[in-house]
């Protein structure tokens, strides 16, 4: 668990100092900016500063320590192939939803973007347009939707929340009228197929020879996860169009007014979150080699949004973690997992997951003066 | 300065008169589509609108808490499952007899209101996520209580076929809680309050008002009405599915907007959100009966598409209107 803590740490510094030329409500006055002094820093925060910022890392280990000592076969490779890989899904559209969420927006649509895409891929591999192809532009076709969400947002300046709804609705009739396009089968159908390729994202699984001999196997989809969450919080901590979106996020007169093109971070910001929400549409329909316009995705909005929060992001704008976007997707999933494979039933573990995310939100909350 | 003041005169009435379309837009489009459709289908008037009507109040209780809530800036997305939780409370309590189950009803959402107000006014949590943890948190809620399964509904139908002066009781229920809201929001100082705090809350709180019980009041409301209209579901149904209530609260707030009530708070109208409900649920009515007319054939799948479409084109023709400089964000 040592390196996503470091990970985590760096970019939580890094988040607030970059966030730092906007005000920045919740950010610590300890937040150093030179890395040398990341370890003594820590140090020096107060436990109470450390729970507030790592709330839902905290909670992760001890959900796993309590696994490890207290459920049955719970082992490193049961943990990644069952809790994990469940997780993947809701953590990767919480990911493209943290830097919407960064530019101070916010995306209602990913659940029906994520059906859109996976009727179009699958509709394009029934006409017989080879797999690779068909994913390709089933994503293309997802990131068209974030160019639309974007340019009702920056181009015609609608609230977010209101410009999105309009694809939550639409979008999710739009995918059920696709079935329409596939041969003999009426508008809303569920549409079967069967191919290896377009499943790889589904539950195929890369195989590791161990050096004792055996077999470590892991889930595609927690690899891609992998993927995503390193490029993405590369991209936000180290190019400029990362420091341009928390800025975009922090002050947007500010960030215009000093020559940053907001409009085209907040487009970049819409088109990347529903380009990603295509790719676990896409996962989605492999999971279960059929692709329902009527249920894939559906929710996925609140899940990906309870994830960010979770992580201690303001929905206000200027200040994400992806790591810890990650780990607060984990983290929820784990403790569904945990809660039910002890025999608590699915509603029982949906409930104790609310209070978790009013718990951890209520932690997080920046100051109490006001 | 003389010779500005023309221009600025004829830039002001544009406005004003840009104001008064965004405002009543959406009374003139449900006149219009009503004079339509009661010329061009037989059937159109008489129990098809009763039907209309009936199947629209869940949502106009909605409507109505959420035009509160969101006056006051902020959002309310727990009304789904709370309509799904007085619906079950509804339903068990049936056989008690309708005040027992309205009551439970109610009181189970403005329990759920009481814990939004907390969160947000006394914890201090953003009513976006606030709102979001106990959507999920009452929806597992409910569905404990249901047992994960459909709730069947014993004491439902007298309630569903109660009629007063031939109009639906349900129906009057809904009409009459707007006239009040919409009374209060006008004529009383809660209701000045409950703008104020929407349009500018620091200066609100400098004023002396009580912007935290005014917050905590519309959330407390919203939940009470959205009980409500788990009673009323649960009134009207045979059963209440483990799907009620999901994403209602989408609707309602897309009934707002259509309404012509700005989600950055203080402004709106109370009634205006119940043209923008009737107006959504209008068009879905239509395209069954362009179905049965044989000029069109489309699928109940196209009516999202339709809506989304209309969302669209109420929200681009309400940015023209308004223009981009009126809009604070």
């Amino acid at each position: 668990m040592s390196t996503p803590t470091r990970d985590l740490g760096s970019s939580g510094a890094q988040a607030s100092s970059v966030a730092s030329p906007a005000p920045a409500p919740g950010s610590d006055p300890g937040a150093g900016s030179r890395p040398g002094n990341r370890l003594t820093e820590l140090r020096r925060t107060s436990p109470w500063v450390l729970l507030q910022r790592y709330g839902a890392l905290v909670a992760l280990v001890l959900l796993l320590i309590y696994n490890a000592a207290d459920t049955a076969n719970f082992t490193l490779e049961n943990f990644v192939n069952t809790p994990l890989r469940q997780a993947a899904p809701v953590a990767i559209v919480a990911i493209g939803m943290a830097l919407v969420i960064g530019t101070g927006g916010i995306d209602l649509s990913v659940g029906s973007v994520m059906a859109i895409s996976a009727q179009v891929g699958v509709i394009l591999l029934l006409a017989g347009v080879p797999a690779l192809a068909a994913m390709a532009l089933a994503i293309v076709i997802g990131a068209l939707c974030g160019a639309f969400n974007g340019a009702l947002v920056a181009r015609f300046r609608i609230q977010p929340i209101i410009a999105t709804l309009v694809l939550f609705i639409g979008g999710r009739g739009v995918a059920k009228v696709l079935s329409s396009l596939a041969e003999d089968k009426p508008s809303g159908a569920l549409l079967n197929f069967k191919d290896d390729t377009f499943s790889i994202l589904g539950l195929s699984k890369l195989r590791f020879f161990q050096p004792g001999g055996g077999v470590f196997a892991i889930p595609v989809q927690v690899l891609v996860l992998v993927v995503v969450a390193v490029v993405v919080a590369f991209v936000v901590r180290k190019t400029s169009y990362g420091r341009y979106l928390l800025a975009t996020g922090g002050n947007e007169r500010a960030s215009r007014l000093s020559g940053i093109p907001v409009g085209r971070v907040k487009v970049l910001a819409y088109v990347t979150c529903s380009g990603l929400a295509a790719l676990t549409g896409l996962m989605m329909a492999g999971n279960n080699s059929a692709s329902n316009p009527a249920t894939l995705g559906l929710n996925m909005e609140l899940d990906a949004i309870a994830a960010v929060a979770v992580a201690g992001t303001p929905l206000t704008g200027g200040r994400i973690t992806i790591w810890g976007t990650v780990v607060g997707a984990v983290m929820l999933q784990l403790l569904r997992y945990t809660l039910i494979s002890h025999g608590s039933p699915q509603q029982v573990a949906q409930m104790i997951q609310g209070l978790v995310i009013v718990a951890a939100l209520c932690i997080q909350r920046p100051g109490r003066s006001r | 300065m003389t010779t500005v003041a023309p221009a600025l005169a004829r830039h002001n009435r544009r406005i004003e008169i840009g104001r008064r379309i965004q405002q009543q837009g959406a009374l003139v489009a449900l006149a219009l589509l009503l004079v339509f459709a009661a010329t061009r289908y037989d059937n159109f008037l008489g129990q098809n609108i009763t039907d209309m009507l009936v199947g629209d109040v869940k949502f106009g209780l909605i409507a109505l808490g959420m035009t509160l809530v969101i006056m006051t800036g902020g959002i309310d997305l727990s009304v789904g499952s709370v309509v799904f939780l007085g619906a079950v409370v509804a339903a068990q309590l049936g056989d008690s007899g309708l005040p027992a189950s309205f009551g439970g009803a109610v009181g189970a959402g403005a329990l759920i209101g009481v814990v939004n107000a907390v969160l947000i006014t006394r914890v201090g949590l953003q009513p976006f996520v606030a709102t979001l943890a106990t959507l999920l948190f009452t929806r597992g809620l409910s569905l404990s209580l249901a047992g994960g399964a459909p709730a069947s509904t014993s004491g439902g139908s007298g309630f569903r076929d109660a009629q007063a002066a031939g109009v639906p009781v349900s129906v009057l229920l809904l009409v009459l809680l707007f006239l009040i809201g919409a009374a209060v929001v006008r004529y009383t100082a809660f209701g000045r309050h409950v703008l104020a705090v929407g349009g500018n809350e620091d200066a609100s709180r400098l004023m002396g008002l009580p912007v935290d019980r005014t917050k905590a009041i519309v959330y407390v409301l919203s939940g009470v009405l959205a009980g409500l209209a788990g009673a009323v579901y649960a009134g009207q149904n045979a059963s209440v599915a483990t799907s009620t209530g999901q994403g209602y609260e989408l609707v309602a707030i897309a009934a707002v907007v259509v309404g012509g009530t700005l989600l950055t708070g203080g402004v709106g109208s109370v009634l205006a959100s119940l043209v923008g409900v009737l107006l959504l649920q209008l068009i879905l009515n239509l395209i069954n009966f362009e179905n049965a007319k044989g000029t069109i054939a489309i699928g109940a799948e196209w009516a999202e598409v339709v809506q989304g479409v209309f969302l669209l084109l109420v929200v681009l023709l309400q940015v023209l209107l308004i223009g981009r400089r009126g809009r604070a964000t």
